[in-house]
């Protein structure tokens, strides 16, 4: 198993390293920097040596692998270094606005799980009835309905209803929980469903699959109830798929929170990605970026060793 | 499984009677996925023949008629330039269906060929590829379309731009490249390749005659899914502002932009195009779902 | 009763706001003091530094913590009147500015203001030390010395007479910094504020909103009459939404016509509605040194095909433009009237005239079948509509045009290279002054924002004679010489001005709109309604 474990996070670096490296080259690719953003913006007439003055302070000027090793030469320090637009330090940045979106992501997780293990399990058992049909078309329809979209009909429908507008500034759980729940379960809801519905397919399947072991067949021959050999035998197996899944969206859950916050008026990772990315912050790009593929790594990492700890085949092959 | 009954023993399972036709079979026993498949088709006539279908030009600006409410001249209502909605919801249809199809056909076919590839040669070959893709999967969506389309411009090729294409075909690449790797490992190590490959074939015709047809059904079932995931993707690049540029009617872009600004007065603005990119994705998903069910129910995705 | 909302956030107190019983406002109202002014901001400034912004995203939250040399009177611009200065005297032959400072002005830290802090603010901004930006370092560059004999005045001295120097002090970016910090590190500004304005700095909450607290030292003791402000950074359809039901009060850009409606109707009796011409522009820019704009007939014909009245009326319907003009600001007193503009190419009534010449002008030139990119930015109000609207107008005379639409940073990296065929060209303004609008238009070698390449020595030669010369009348003849060559010309030519409508809370008082929106938002004059 140590074996393994080593093995495994020695093929998380060039991963890593990789993702650094096309991030970092993708961005310098890129025609303009965020010196036209910040000084040329007002459309006023700028000296080109005023622009000139400002790249060097930003280390624009220099060769780009001299960007790169400095760059990268922080990040193995624990430093990303500072936001090209306010000077302050990224991890400063993101971490003000952290809170919001991990909120999102996991009230959005909790009501995945919620709805998709009922679901799926239903559609399992009732495989190719009427309910599997209905289950089938609630979650593709899942998949289907753009987050952003649904963000706008639930905003639009809770105006036209309630009067409710999405509030000017977050209120943080811990200060007001009420408000905070009544605030986020909006977006939450914008993107939990095509989440839940990713997960109901998948827990759908995995239980199907498991239901065709010997041992719940054998469970079956010995005439328990139905229901409950799901529940009992079928559903503990089945869960190893559905957390995979559930662990793989969670890490990509930014894509859905980087249209989502801005429809609902959040100050969030999504938003600073948006603003970064039309400035050009290169450094808070980056430092976003990384944040994501490690997240994304990390959680493939220890889906794996989940997997080799329950399944020893895996650590030999 | 695909012929299995709903009775609660599924011990014994038996091969689908051959007898039926291939497109009737599929249509009674995937009630669901002929459903998709009709709406795919309507939407294909629509976005073929949309000069037939639509009642208005989608260009024609109107500016006596700007944000009306659905009515009996324009069924869908007008945007804030006075154009017709469901006209340029029918144009769109043409947008979606060809960015989705093109992108999701060479998305899938370079990350086939990378699977087999990497399948096949193993070793180092294999390590290489398999790095690469794990970075390119583990970029966020966005940032990579964001990046293309930022460096390499506009390049509009009989009336679609192909580096949107390679924006939104790119992140396709990896997920079908890991499907297809491993489905083609379980063959490659099948008697009759090593049986091949002493007799002195070719790598190139191993792979043509023995590992290609073996692939087949993975990836036609990847393809269907991918278009809608294509779709999905050109829709929220071009809500981003990153994908088609006005005045080209898309449906992601008729959600963007001054969408955005006047949807709560003119809701019909953002209802429509949204039941539109809704449904074709909806619709491929479900023929897709079938397609897999009835091809090989192995396959995950 | 502000306060006790912003005690308790800003949640769901709309529907109550809006029942607040107003009593009829009499016509010269007495100034209230008291209560915290909560308005909405679109966009978040960089840094702090007056000198080196350029959007308004800066001065709406940061202006009200400062002071300049000179204002614009808020409620009648563009008269100027003094801010840190008490008065001034301007020698007959332009050439010496006398300034006379105020007494007993404090930093927020409680250091004194003197004349040395005004030298040293203005030493700043015409000749920056390494590492500090001066966006408007160009108009102080005829100011050769600067003199402080006491504490309270201050002399410019000036290399030769500049029609621009007076509105130049009261440029809302000339933010008076203190000599002593300044001396510590010249870049002291850019991460911290202090000003000497009727504001002190409390909170910057990235991402979310910026909090200033009144200035209980403020030289004028009667102002500023608010307790605070709060500025919330949104934008689009919740910012509109949050106006309508009155949890900002106001939002000083400006907005579309169907917001502005919609908020109206929200607010009904409790809204206030003002407009006018702004002092910004979009106009077409023609790369000049790509066939076929090289051509003259090609450019005149692309200007002549716009429909600039019927345009700006059908325009304004949907977007935040609606006035014709010529370089110039309608309204302004050095732009052309109505009959002068109608008399030049592209502004004459008859539309189809003009596309009959157009189309033959393009015919003799043998583009009968033109097409090109038009590179535009991708901002939706007003560049969207006006793109979409100048795309269809060309159509008409049977140009072809594809619009390509990208982010302002790839968008002003477009239209700085060689690339660029044709584009959307915008001028935003701080004040109307020819001096700096018709910088735009100068030859290509001489003007950082003159995206066309042109090079044109008649152009050069007006604008210097028109930014030298005192006398009203004589400036204006040159200005309209300069309007009519380059409009002959069309290297570059106006669409359709924009229109600044600003829907407030009628609690808000005393506040006026201006024709920029850098203006008037120093917040010392407003005050708020019980």
């Amino acid at each position: 198993m140590l074996a393994y474990t080593i093995r495994r996070i020695l093929l998380m670096v060039p991963t890593l390293l990789g993702v650094a490296i096309l991030v970092f080259l993708m961005l310098r690719l890129m025609p303009g920097d965020i010196v036209e953003t910040m000084l040329r913006e007002g459309g006023g007439n700028v000296p080109a040596h005023v622009i000139e003055q400002e790249r060097v302070r930003l280390g624009l000027d220099k060769p780009i692998h001299i960007q790169f090793i400095s760059w990268f030469g922080g990040i193995l320090q624990g430093d990303f270094g500072a936001s090209m637009w306010t000077g302050k330090p990224v991890l400063h940045e993101i971490g003000s606005r952290l809170e919001l979106s991990l909120q999102i992501a996991l009230m959005a997780t909790f009501l995945a799980v919620l709805i998709a293990l009922p679901l799926g399990t239903l559609a399992a058992i009732f495989k190719n009835t009427i309910v599997d049909h209905v289950i089938r078309v609630i979650s593709i329809a899942g998949l289907a309905i753009p987050s952003f979209w649904l963000g706008m009909v639930i905003i639009l429908l809770l105006l036209t209803f309630y009067g409710w507008i999405p509030p000017l500034t977050f209120t943080s759980f811990f200060e007001d929980p009420w408000r905070n729940l009544s605030q986020l379960i909006w977006p939450a809801m914008a993107v939990g469903y095509r989440y839940s519905a990713v997960a109901t397919r998948m827990a759908r399947s995995s239980i199907l699959e498991v239901m065709q072991e010997d041992y719940i067949r054998t469970a079956r021959a010995k005439g328990v109830y139905e229901r409950l050999v799901v529940a009992r035998h079928g559903m503990r197996n089945a869960l190893l798929p559905v957390i995979t899944v559930i662990g793989l969206e969670f890490a990509f859950l930014i894509g859905g929170l980087v249209v989502t916050e801005q429809v609902f008026n959040l100050n969030g990772i999504g938003r600073l990605f948006v603003q970064a990315t039309t400035r050009g912050d290169y450094t808070m790009i980056q430092g976003l970026v990384l944040l994501v593929a490690v997240t994304f790594i990390m959680v493939n990492f220890l889906i794996d060793m989940l997997y080799a700890a329950l399944d020893p085949r895996i650590r030999y092959k | 499984m695909t012929d299995t009954t709903t009775d609660t023993v599924p011990a014994v399972t038996y091969k689908v009677r051959k007898a039926r036709h291939p497109i009737l079979g599929f249509v009674l026993q995937q009630p669901l996925g002929a459903m998709g498949l009709l709406v795919i088709i309507i939407m294909m006539l629509c976005g073929l023949f949309a000069e037939v279908v639509a009642p208005y030009d989608p260009l024609q600006i109107d500016y006596m008629a700007i944000l009306q409410a659905p009515s009996a001249d324009h069924w869908m209502g007008t945007d804030d330039f006075g154009r017709d909605i469901l006209s340029r919801v029918i144009y769109g249809a043409r947008t979606a269906l060809a960015v989705g199809f093109i992108a999701s056909l060479a998305g899938c076919s370079i990350g086939a060929i990378i699977g087999m590839v990497s399948a096949y040669f193993g070793g180092w070959v294999d390590t290489i590829i398999q790095r690469l893709m794990d970075v390119l999967l583990s970029f966020p969506i966005i940032v990579l379309a964001l990046a293309i389309v930022a460096i390499l411009g506009k390049n509009v090729v009989g009336g679609i731009d192909i580096n949107l294409i390679i924006a939104i075909g790119l992140p396709i690449i990896p997920k079908v490249a890991r499907v297809i790797r491993s489905s083609a490992l379980a063959i490659r190590e099948l008697p009759y390749i090593d049986a091949a490959r002493a007799a002195g074939f070719s790598h190139k015709r191993i792979v043509m005659r023995h590992i290609l047809p073996n692939v087949t059904a993975p990836f036609l079932i990847m393809l269907t899914a991918y278009v809608a995931q294509a779709i999905l993707l050109e829709a929220s690049l071009s809500f981003l502002g990153l994908g088609v540029t006005e005045p080209t009617p898309a449906w992601g872009l008729m959600l963007s932009g001054s969408a955005a600004q006047y949807y709560q007065e003119a809701p019909w603005m953002i209802i429509f195009p949204g039941i539109a990119i809704s449904l074709a994705v909806f619709a491929f998903n479900l023929f897709g779902d079938a397609l897999r069910d009835w091809l090989d129910p192995k396959v995950r995705m | 009763m502000i306060r006790s909302r912003f005690a308790v956030g800003a949640g769901f107190v709309g529907a109550a706001l809006l029942t607040t019983a107003l009593a009829a406002p009499a016509l010269a109202e007495e100034p209230r003091h008291g209560g915290i002014l909560n308005f909405a901001v679109g966009a978040e400034p960089p840094n702090y530094d007056c000198h080196a912004n350029t959007s308004f995203a800066f001065t709406h939250p940061v202006r009200p913590h400062y002071n300049t040399l000179l204002r614009f009177v808020p409620d009648n611009y563009p008269e100027v009147e003094g801010d840190l200065a008490e008065s001034w005297e301007v020698s007959e032959d332009g050439l010496t500015y006398t300034f006379h400072l105020r007494e007993g002005v404090e930093f927020h830290d409680g250091s004194p203001f003197t004349s040395e802090d005004v030298r040293a603010t203005y030493d700043r901004l015409r000749d920056p030390p390494d590492g500090v930006v001066s966006i408007r370092q160009a108009s102080y560059s005829d100011i050769e010395a600067i003199e402080t004999p006491d504490d309270h005045t201050v002399i410019f001295k000036l290399s030769g007479p500049n029609a621009a120097m007076l509105a130049n002090f009261a440029s809302p970016w000339d933010c008076i910094y203190s000599a002593e910090k300044l001396a510590e590190d010249p870049n002291f500004p850019r991460q911290n504020i202090l000003g000497t304005g009727p504001f002190v700095f409390e909170e910057h909450a990235a991402g979310s909103h910026w909090i200033g607290k009144r200035n209980e030292n403020y030289w004028d003791p009667e102002r500023p009459y608010l307790d605070g402000y709060r500025a919330v950074f949104i934008s689009g359809a919740p910012m509109v939404n949050a106006l309508s039901a009155g949890e900002v009060l106001a939002e000083f850009r400006g907005h579309s016509p169907a917001d502005a409606d919609r908020i109206m109707q929200q607010l009904g009796d409790d809204g206030v509605r003002q407009e006018g011409p702004w002092a910004c522009l979009l106009s077409v820019a023609l790369n000049v040194e790509k066939p076929p704009f090289d051509d003259v007939r090609v450019r005149q014909a692309l200007s002549l095909a716009i429909d600039r009245w019927g345009g700006a009326e059908a325009l304004s319907r949907i977007a935040l433009v609606r006035d014709v003009g010529g370089i110039l600001r309608p309204g302004y007193d050095y732009a052309a009237s109505n009959e002068e503009l109608e008399s030049l190419p592209g502004f004459g009534r008859d539309v189809e005239a003009n596309r009959a010449e157009a189309r033959r002008l393009l015919e003799e030139a043998g583009y009968s079948d033109l097409s090109f990119t038009f590179t535009n930015r991708n901002v939706p109000m007003p560049y969207t509509p006006v793109g979409v609207f100048l795309i269809d107008q060309w159509r008409q005379i049977g140009v072809t045009v594809e619009h390509e639409q990208l982010e302002t940073r790839l968008y002003t990296d477009k239209l700085l290279g060689d690339e660029l065929e044709a584009g959307l060209d915008y001028a935003c303004d701080f004040m109307d002054e020819p001096s700096i609008q018709l910088i735009k238009y100068i030859s290509a070698d001489k003007s950082a924002i003159n995206y066309t390449g042109s090079i044109d020595e008649t152009l050069d030669r007006l604008y210097e004679e028109q930014s030298r010369e005192l006398d009203v009348e004589k400036r204006k003849e040159l200005i309209r010489k300069f309007e009519k060559h380059l409009l002959t010309q069309a290297y570059q030519f106006p669409t359709i001005w924009w229109h600044r409508i600003i829907v407030h809370h009628d609690k808000l008082k005393n506040w006026h709109i201006t024709p920029s929106h850098y203006l008037n938002v120093d917040l010392a004059d407003v005050w708020l309604a019980e």
